[in-house]
């Protein structure tokens, strides 16, 4: 059994992102860069799957700057492989992404691939369900729980108002994790340091070419300003009563 | 190539409201593009649902029992093959569990382009303009793009009440495709919402705590908090998913709809798929160090105050001195 696990780096959104001079993209070069959380999650969820079922894992990224040290950071947590897959376009997009993983994916064999369920920055759908049909594999999204019995997979997919489904999907089988059954582990610095020094990244060529979007953007901005709230000044102290004292006056809590 | 073609979700019993949201965006895009709205139903009986589809000029019914029960593999063999026959202009999926699957899914197999997190589309000529959600609600995207495509909406954004009636409503069955015979997944069992020892959607107030709250053990004071008001605790998913708090909490698109009086949001951003499980809340309070967070352009009041220090501040108010 051969996961893949697919690994992109998203702004973080802690810290302010930018709009570039064009207006038509952010600001790349001052964003702060880090794992998607749902690839984490995906990550988390590949690594339980090693370990219920002795699964061999590679961990694959599209090759940018900032790219290595998130493969290095997998092979901490227990992935057996990383590889960096380099593509003759800069794009990120999820159509560019399949375009350049499927054929890879497919050449290494793979039996299940783990993506993340979505990412904040990318308009142009999800790489699980685009890379499945171009493989001609069965997906499932937002998922939340992963099993493998022999040549299945059984997995849980959230809906809303607190509803799930489990679904069985016969592999190979493309999956878009929203949260792995138990939170991302952590991997202290030293064992981070140690893989650094002692592991080596694998990498692949993209045979594709990245397909056309068919979409420009035109604007990228701040959403429109609209009411917005009314903001509560004041020290903590303050701005306490003059909360207590809307919900007082309007009979949200007893007077 | 014309109309607009509305991808229909439902549990098999009832129409999903985002569909009525859709039926109601199809409308206002098939008045510019021309055509006909279609809504596609693909169910194992879509005798219950057909009757609450009038919003449609045609509706194109598919049946088999390979569609009970939500599957993405079938729900696609269906919708691709509804694009090859009927070639609609514009494609619209909601942007739900559902549409994660299915809009990029589709697009793809038809070579159609995909626009995801629409929260407003607007025809221009030929070329649809769609307005988007990115990096957590906050920044837009616009976007020109040529026409056949598909594009997946955001719950909210159109007025679900005009999604109800005012199309032709005439009925096609088509014959389900060739490769339901062939799948290669299957739904094994469904469970519902409830069983949990807790029923948030029916408090009349909610304090809800996002990642900000930094740690299970920062937990309390909300709970101090949400006692002082007679509240429930409601959750943000990375709170669930931490293991801070039960998924029975969580608010959003992948957790509860709650409708309270009041919701105090302590550190959530606002991130759209939260939003869509509380957009119908009364009173929203947030708290929010980061003053330019979405959760600011949906509250009515709102404060950058840290929550450590404003938390315990409205609970010493609000418990009976002594
Ligand atoms: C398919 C899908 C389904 C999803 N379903 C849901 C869902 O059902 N519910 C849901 O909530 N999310 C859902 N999400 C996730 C959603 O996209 C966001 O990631 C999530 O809502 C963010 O949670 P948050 O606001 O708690 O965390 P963050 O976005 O990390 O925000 C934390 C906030 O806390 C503030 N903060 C930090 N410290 C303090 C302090 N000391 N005092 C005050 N404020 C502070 C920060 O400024 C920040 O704005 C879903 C995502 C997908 C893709
Ligand atoms: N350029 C990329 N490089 C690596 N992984 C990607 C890329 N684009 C998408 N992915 C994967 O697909 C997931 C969903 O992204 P998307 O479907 O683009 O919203 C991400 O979390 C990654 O797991």
């Amino acid at each position: 059994m051969h996961i893949a696990v697919i690994l992109k780096q998203v702004p973080d959104l802690v810290e302010e992102v930018e709009v570039d001079s064009q207006g038509t993209d952010i600001d790349r070069d001052s964003v702060k860069w880090k794992l998607n959380e749902f690839d984490d999650h995906a990550l988390e969820q590949a690594v339980l799957l090693k370990e219920s079922s002795g699964a061999e894992v590679t961990a694959v990224a599209l090759a940018a700057d900032g790219v290595d040290q998130l493969l290095y950071a997998a092979v901490a947590r227990g992935v057996d492989r990383a590889i960096r897959v380099t593509t003759a376009s800069a794009r990120t997009d999820a159509p560019a992404a399949a375009a350049a993983l499927a054929g890879v994916l497919a050449d290494m064999g793979v039996d299940l691939v783990l993506t993340g369920v979505q990412a904040v920055d990318d308009l142009h759908g999800q790489l699980a369900p685009i890379l499945a049909t171009r493989l001609g594999w069965p997906h499932v999204s937002v998922v939340s729980r992963v099993s493998l019995e022999g040549t299945e997979a059984e997995v849980t997919q959230e809906y809303s108002g607190g509803r799930m489904a489990t679904l069985e999907v016969d592999l190979p089988a493309v999956l878009g994790v929203q949260a792995a059954p138990r939170p991302p582990r952590y991997v202290p610095i030293s064992r981070l340091r140690q893989v650094m020094a002692s592991a080596e990244l694998g990498s692949a060529a993209a045979a594709a070419a990245a397909p056309a979007l068919g979409s420009t953007v035109t604007r990228l901005a701040a959403p429109p300003q609209g009411q917005g709230a009314q903001m509560l000044e004041g020290r903590p102290e303050a701005v306490a009563e003059q909360i207590v004292a809307l919900l007082r006056e309007r009979g949200l809590v007893e007077a | 190539m014309a109309g607009v073609l509305v991808y229909v979700e439902s549990d098999g019993e009832r129409v999903a409201p985002i569909s009525f949201e859709l039926l109601a965006a199809a409308r206002e895009l098939a008045q510019s593009l021309g055509g006909d709205v279609e809504a596609l139903v693909a169910a194992a009986d879509t005798g219950p649902l057909v009757g609450e589809l009038g919003a449609a000029d045609t509706i194109l019914e598919v049946t088999s029992p390979a569609l009970a029960g939500y599957l993405p593999e079938a729900q696609q063999l269906v919708l691709v093959e509804a694009i090859r026959a009927r070639k609609p202009a514009v494609v619209l999926v909601g942007y739900t569990s559902a549409g994660l699957d299915l809009a990029a899914g589709a697009a793809t197999a038809t070579g159609l382009p995909v626009v995801a997190y629409c929260t407003g589309l607007r025809a221009e000529g030929s070329d649809v303009v769609a307005d988007s959600q990115l990096y957590g609600g906050k920044l837009v995207a616009t976007t020109t793009t040529s026409t056949p495509a598909v594009f997946s909406v955001v719950a909210g954004s159109f007025a679900e009440a005009n999604g109800h009636a005012g199309g032709r409503g005439e009925r096609i069955v088509t014959a389900p495709p060739a490769g339901l015979a062939q799948l290669r997944s299957r739904v094994l069992g469904t469970t519902g919402a409830g069983g949990g020892a807790v029923d948030i959607t029916k408090a009349e107030r909610v304090v809800s705590v996002g990642r900000g709250i930094g740690g299970a053990d920062n937990i309390e004071l909300a709970e101090e908090l949400a006692t002082a008001m007679g509240a429930e605790l409601g959750a943000s998913r990375p709170v669930v998913d931490s293991g801070w708090l039960p998924k029975e909490r969580q608010v959003g698109k992948s957790g509860m709809t709650v409708k309270p009086k009041l919701y105090l949001a302590v550190g959530i951003s606002g991130a759209p798929e939260h939003l869509e499980g509380m957009h119908d809340a009364g009173l929203v309070i947030a708290i929010n160090t980061d003053g330019d967070a979405p959760i600011f352009k949906v509250a009515d009041y709102g404060t950058t105050c840290d929550l450590f220090d404003l938390l315990p501040a409205i609970t010493a108010l609000l418990k009976p001195a002594g």
